[in-house]
């Protein structure tokens, strides 16, 4: 059993990131510790969804580095940072039970964790009805069922409240606010204030 | 209840890889199943195919006998293809291919894994038709396990050869049909290999040889596909 993915901090130093031959934005730095959370703000187009998807390992920086706190950064990617985009990742035709058992399963949450996330986002009426019988609120609620089913440090979240209610962007404030208390970090791109205590990094062109 | 995590700090657990490679398997095999209508379809498109042939060749029994096993396995080739454009498609389009990239499991075995589940999805059920439509068309009876055992092979071939034309087509506009443009080359040894050993049991010939090929390309395309698959998914999502 290798050591636990561990992120205790975050930084991204002098990060410039390029898509199509356009530069987006250069020399962005940010220091994000445990417990920590950033909202990622700035006009659309401005290259918020590329950052997030740049710490995450998936869009390469033109400059500039993202570091782990000293954590292999593939390991760090892999084990330790949950990624929600602006998409669920749900498939239509497929039940909420088995999405939710699979990305659980995936993400390597046994079943009873994930059936604990699904009590905590009141999923449990839903698991039977095919996903496209789900509002978007409802999917993203599953979606974001897998970060609660296999804890890992830093979320990584991509207009994570955009579809929620208010009663919903509240209790996941509270979620949010739990998994930094527990030490973890959390970069989120938003236009809305984020619910709860927040640096704030706008990105601008 | 609520963030067991929060208290106890137990960040980073995790199952066995095997675990999420045989949760990935049955999620690959249930979506291929429902994929453009599944293996009915596939099914479907190839008996028609094969009901084609007599119209098209005409009704002597003896001509037709005599190309029955190849046109079998074109066909069998022709509708493998059917199934393939959404093999990455669909994960890449709704965000999915993100998720499945970002994880302790290497994305070359989740690839491999995608066109497992498309063998068992789709290529099984194109096996067990291909025999039937070859002895419909009037194939002796003693080819009917060689066919069926080389469109196992060959379909393995075909799904793992076919995963590459898809990842490589994904973001394009009408990557179905340049994933059937891609592949469609790649699909003629296994053709040849096939189809010769077909010939070479019908005409009394020693047929393991080309058995043999179409067995080693199928290893092939399983052990250097996925390694294609996943560069072209990554260069996909970067």
């Amino acid at each position: 059993m290798r050591e636990l993915a561990v992120i205790g901090q975050l930084g991204l130093s002098e990060i410039a990131i390029s898509r199509g031959g356009r530069r987006l934005f250069g020399g962005v730095s940010l220091t994000l510790q445990a417990g920590e959370a950033c909202a990622l703000t700035g006009p659309n187009g401005v290259g918020k969804t590329s950052l997030l998807r740049a710490v995450a390992g998936l869009v390469a920086l033109e400059a500039g580095e993202i570091g782990f706190g000293g954590t292999d950064p593939a390991q760090a990617r892999a084990e330790g940072l949950h990624f929600q985009g602006y998409q669920d990742g749900l498939k239509p035709a497929r039940t909420a039970r088995e999405e939710l058992a699979f990305w659980s399963r995936w993400s390597g949450a046994d079943a009873a964790w994930a059936q604990a996330a699904a009590e905590t986002l009141a999923l449990e009426p839903l698991l039977d009805l095919e996903i496209r019988r789900l509002s978007a609120g409802q999917r993203r609620r599953l979606a974001l069922a897998r970060l609660l089913a296999a804890p890992r440090p830093l979320w990584v979240l991509d207009e994570p409240l955009s579809p929620l209610d208010a009663a919903w962007r509240a209790r996941f404030g509270e979620i949010m606010r739990r998994h930094l208390d527990g030490g973890g970090l959390i970069l989120a791109a938003v236009h809305d204030p984020l619910p709860v205590a927040s640096r704030t990094l706008e990105l601008a062109s | 209840m609520l963030h067991r995590e929060a208290t106890e700090g137990a960040f980073g657990r995790r199952g066995p890889p095997l675990s999420r490679l045989s949760a990935l398997v049955a999620r690959e095999t249930a979506l291929a199943w429902g994929r453009g209508g599944g293996p009915l379809v596939s099914v479907g498109f190839y008996a028609g195919v094969a009901t084609l042939m007599p119209l098209a060749i005409g009704p002597e029994a003896q001509r037709l006998a005599a190309v029955a096993a190849g046109v079998a396995w074109v066909a069998l080739a022709l509708a493998s293809l059917l199934s393939l454009d959404r093999l990455f498609e669909r994960d890449y389009e709704d965000g999915a291919l993100d998720l499945l990239a970002l994880s302790p499991v290497p994305l070359e075995l989740t690839c491999a894994a995608k066109c497992l589940g498309q063998w068992l999805a789709a290529g099984a059920p194109l096996a067990l038709a291909a025999p039937v439509a070859a002895l419909a068309l009037g194939a002796r009876v003693e080819l009917a396990p060689l066919i069926f055992a080389c469109a196992l092979a060959g379909g393995l071939a075909f799904a793992f050869v076919g995963g590459i034309g898809a990842a490589l087509s994904l973001g394009a506009r009408r990557g179905g049909l340049l994933t059937a443009v891609i592949v469609l080359p790649l699909f003629v040894p296994p053709v040849i290999f096939g189809g010769g050993a077909l010939d070479a049991l019908a005409a009394g010939l020693p047929w393991r040889a080309g058995f043999a090929l179409l067995g080693a390309y199928a290893a092939a395309a399983v052990a250097l596909g996925p390694l294609a698959m996943a560069a072209a998914c990554r260069n996909a999502l970067s």
